[in-house]
């Protein structure tokens, strides 16, 4: 595949920004449609209780109410919300779109009003009464499994839902030969994805051609469109589910919630069309969470730091119902155990386990951040306790470049990586020597400075089909129109990764058009051919390989029209800057005059099928592998156990970059996160199962002033999984930077014999270690 | 309620609820739907507006509360096709991706900048404390803020 360079490669300001800007863009909520109602979602205020008797007399009569709908209503007329995941022998409870008969988290859907304003339909929604009887409540996973907890879901008698076990090696045989065994109990907090935009929802049915039209705040349109169609006994050629634009996913909108079907159902059943916004309380209670595990890692090591095995026994709180991918994301975990260093032996044994709280699901790395940050903080305790340096540890452990493809012990094939050079740039942007010294300096006065390092691998591009319950290839559709404009469908669904602009300069280069001639069209059904959506860092790696060779089918098609009218050979004729060139005369045709010709073929080659277009969907053979370095420096305030965060360092391999002001602007947004996580964010139930952290006043999403100027820098080892050579770089800010920023600040506290803190870190944790 | 707003310079009266918030104003009876919500109890800063030029956050004020005032929406900014300085630096510095908080968070610079004209990169991120971005990291924000700040220095410059 040939590409041009004068878009790849280049910082191309975004396409999709001027109607962002001038705040001209259409979010589901932005969308009206004349005559419709409004819907507000009753939630149960209880963790764990049966419903003895809901009335909605008093509601029904309220002003502006059109419908109440409870469990009752839709029983046997809305399909269950749905599990995609597979695992053997998991339980899968039956969840319900509206509550029945028993309610098992905070934030359950009792209810549903339907009214002429958003107002009103609340109002009502308060007048609803629902009788309760409290049952006892388990919010801590590990206590779920014992004997005296209560059970959530009686039928299978048990909170374990599934046991996972993972890994190869002599695990046994490598801790026995092993010079020292260090072990740590590690918690990975439960989190938030808090897209600034909330869920939303609209829904439109029209009797006559029995269609119903879907707005919804989704990464997945055409996988929420194939399940609706079955929750709702829609056929799915006459639903169109369409994802306008998407106020930030964060994997939170990789799923198919109660809402979107009740909103389907409810436009179905009153013949109007009805719209359901959620709140940010109801967005922290009811929208997944994500991590959520705690366990046990000991990791046999030899003397002179060589690693020799890893075990990993966790206990995964998933929440009380299983959403679409639920119990998988603690697997992906136990993917990546090897982090990105040779350990021969590795094995992890994973308890999914129920709780009355909402269900875990893919937030930002899915499963790949708690075992690089477990990983990552056990390289620092193992230095720690061989009195090595944490840089020496880590680059004694690395596979070398000619090791790739690496075979790791978890059963993964790493495609490409160079990890030693994404460390050493790092480690000059830093000055790691002369901080060393610094901190040195700092101590001897009485200074908490920290230096933390990360050395990361991801795994992302999702995926061979063979490892996604959805199929992980992704199509697209090149179109060049009679005029000679150019028109993407691609079956990813960006929400924010600017992919309305890398794959207009992806079809530029190839085709040797303007970029202002490209209009890529993703998000609506009935548009685009079947795709699978954006998440699992997957759009440029997998969707925009898809668009490259939809592109050369294109470029193939011309090519033989282009010989025809050229009077000469195909073979003969080079594609050059948009111009097809190397006919014996000199003469030459564009791409666009030989659309104009294939759209009106008066002189076509015979049995020329007419027009431009290709379709092409892309499964690619392997996962891709993005590395890096992370440096954070910190200072603790020894008063206050503040962290101050003073450098933080970042050199990614996403492998090719199409777009590097993108590229910068995901590992911006990336870190953030997972700086989120190490110092500020956590999702807090107590005892009773009630949310603490339920709006944006408790639950800390960091500010400007919290965050730090980040320096970054890149290294470039291509993939060979896909003609882009594109690794994809969504999650990697946030994977890397977690144990970064947590290595820094334990490091940090040192001088007091800290070995180990739970996140998040904050001052008064931090305080207490200092003070204690 | 009888109340008479004025929006981007067109007055607005209207027969409202004491208790309608302003953004339910801006968004349903206006129609100006580029002002966001994204939290509803002040912290986020989607809903971010100019309230006779200050910034306020529209959804903890009652549409009543603003009778007789002129509001500066996101939809305000651009003149004659030409964006603002600050939408521009959004554009040049990738100070957006999924753009909810955008406008909010250009409302709140439009603010900032008013009160003071030449801040620096930590005056920018104070003044920003009250907009929550999720995607950006904040550091392309911050040079976009920067970039409208040179931009309308500049043109205040040149128009002296």
């Amino acid at each position: 595949m040939s590409f041009l360079a004068k878009y790849i490669g280049q910082k191309v300001k975004r396409t999709e920004d001027p109607r962002l800007v001038q705040g001209i863009g259409h979010y589901v909520d932005d969308i009206e449609l004349a005559g419709a109602l409004s819907i507000a979602i009753l939630r149960s205020p209880y963790a764990h209780a049966k419903i003895n008797s809901i009335n909605i007399d008093r509601a029904k009569n309220a002003p502006g109410v059109v419908a109440v709908y409870t469990g009752k209503d839709v029983e046997g007329k809305v399909g269950n919300v749905p599990c995609a995941a597979a695992l053997p022998d998991l339980k899968v409870p039956k969840y319900p779109v509206l509550a029945a008969g028993k309610v098992i988290f905070v934030g359950q859907p009792v209810a549903a009003v339907v009214a002429t304003d958003k107002y009103k339909a609340r109002d009502a929604a308060d007048l609803i009464d629902v009788d309760y009887d409290p049952l006892d409540v388990i919010t801590d996973a590990e206590k779920a499994t014992q004997g005296d907890s209560p059970v959530i879901h009686e039928e299978f008698a048990t909170n374990v839902a599934y046991v996972h076990s993972a890994g190869s090696g002599d695990v046994e045989a490598a801790f026995k030969q092993a010079d020292r065994v260090i072990t740590q109990r590690l918690n990975h907090q439960r989190l938030a994805p808090i897209a600034m935009e909330p869920r939303g929802a609209l829904a439109q049915y029209f009797p006559g051609e029995q269609q119903l039209n879907l707005w919804s705040s989704t990464q997945i349109p055409h996988l929420l469109r194939t399940q609706l169609a079955l929750m709702l006994g829609i056929p799915e050629n006459r639903l169109r589910v369409i994802a306008p634009e998407v106020g930030g996913g964060f994997g939170s909108k990789l799923n198919v919630y109660a809402e979107e079907a009740l909103v389907g159902w409810i436009s179905m059943r009153l013949n109007r069309p009805v719209k359901w916004i959620e709140s940010r309380r109801e967005n922290v209670q009811a929208t997944i969470h994500g991590r959520a595990q705690v366990g046990e890692v000991a990791v046999a090591v030899k003397n002179d730091g060589t690693l020799l095995g890893l075990k990993y026994d966790v206990t995964a709180d998933l929440g009380a119902y299983h959403q679409l991918l639920t119990p998988a994301i603690p697997t992906l975990t136990g993917l990546m155990l090897s982090g990105c260093y040779k350990i021969p032996a590795i094995q992890m044994t994973c308890k999914g386990v129920f709780t009355n709280k909402m269900a875990t699901d893919a937030y930002r790395g899915a499963g790949r951040p708690e075992a690089t940050y477990l990983v990552e903080r056990m390289m620092d305790r193992i230095a720690q306790e061989l009195n090595m340096d944490p840089v020496e540890l880590r680059r004694k452990n690395f596979p070398r470049p000619e090791e790739f493809p690496f075979a790791t012990a978890t059963g993964l094939f790493y495609d490409s990586g160079d990890y030693e050079k994404a460390l050493t740039r790092a480690l000059e942007m830093a000055g790691y020597k002369e901080l060393r010294e610094e901190q040195k300096a700092a101590r001897a006065q009485g200074r908490l400075m920290g230096i933390g390092v990360s050395t990361y691998v991801e795994i992302c591009a999702m995926g061979p089909s063979i490892a996604l319950p959805s199929g992980g290839w992704e199509s697209a559709t090149l179109r060049v129109e009679p005029t000679g404009k150019v028109t993407v469908l691609t079956g990813i669904s960006p929400h924010g990764q600017g992919e309305e602009t890398s794959f207009a300069q992806i079809v530029a280069d190839m085709l040797g058009v303007d970029i202002n001639d490209v209009l890529v069209v993703h998000g609506d059904t009935s548009v685009v051919q079947y795709g699978i959506g954006t998440f699992g860092s997957r759009g440029i790696a997998v969707g925009g390989a898809a668009l490259a060779f939809a592109t050369e089918k294109v470029i193939a098609k011309a090519r033989t029209l282009a010989a025809h009218l050229l009077g000469t050979n195909e073979s003969s004729l080079t594609f050059e800057n948009g111009r097809f060139v190397g006919a014996p005369d000199d003469r030459s045709v564009t791409i666009q005059e030989v659309a104009l010709a294939a759209y009106v073929p008066h002189n076509v080659p015979p049995d020329f099928e007419p027009g431009l277009v290709a379709t092409h969907f892309f499964e690619p053979k392997n996962f891709t592998f993005p590395n890096g370095t992370h440096i954070c420096v910190v200072e603790v305030d020894k008063e206050t156990g503040d962290v101050k965060i003073l450098r933080y360092i970042a050199v990614d391999d996403c492998g090719k970059q199409i777009n590097p002001l993108i590229v910068q602007g995901q590992v911006h947004g990336g870190i953030a996160q997972g700086l989120a996580q190490a110092l500020f964010e956590e999702v807090v139930y107590d005892e009773n199962g009630q949310l603490v952290t339920g709006e944006l006043m408790d639950y800390t999403v960091p500010k400007a002033h919290q965050l730090p100027r980040y320096e970054l820098d890149h290294t470039e080892t291509p993939t060979t999984v896909n003609p882009l050579g594109a690794k994809g770089v969504g999650e990697a800010g946030t994977i890397g930077s977690t144990p970064a920023v947590a290595n820094a600040v334990i490091d940090a506290l040192a001088p007091f014999g800290v070995k180990h803190v739970d996140l998040p870190l904050r001052p008064e944790k931090l305080w207490r270690l200092m003070n204690n | 309620m009888k109340i008479d707003i004025s929006i981007n310079g067109q007055r607005r009266e209207a027969d409202v609820e004491p208790r309608l918030l302003l953004v339910h104003f801006i968004r349903d009876l206006a129609g100006l739907t580029g002002t966001h919500i994204g939290c509803e109890t002040s912290i986020c800063g989607a809903c971010t507006a100019l309230l006779d030029g200050k910034a306020v956050k529209t959804c903890s004020i009652l549409a009543v509360q603003a009778d007789g005032a002129e509001i500066t929406t996101i939809e305000g900014l651009a003149k004659d096709g030409q964006l603002h300085p600050l939408q521009e630096g959004f554009w040049e510095c990738h100070g957006l991706q999924c753009g909810y908080c955008t406008p909010g968070m250009i409302m709140s610079a439009c603010g900032l900048l008013g009160e003071n004209p030449n801040p620096t990169e930590e005056q920018i991120r104070h003044g920003l404390e009250g907009n929550l971005c999720r995607c950006t990291g904040y550091q392309h924000i911050v040079d976009a803020v920067k970039y409208g700040a040179n931009r309308m220095n500049a043109q205040a410059a040149k128009a002296d």
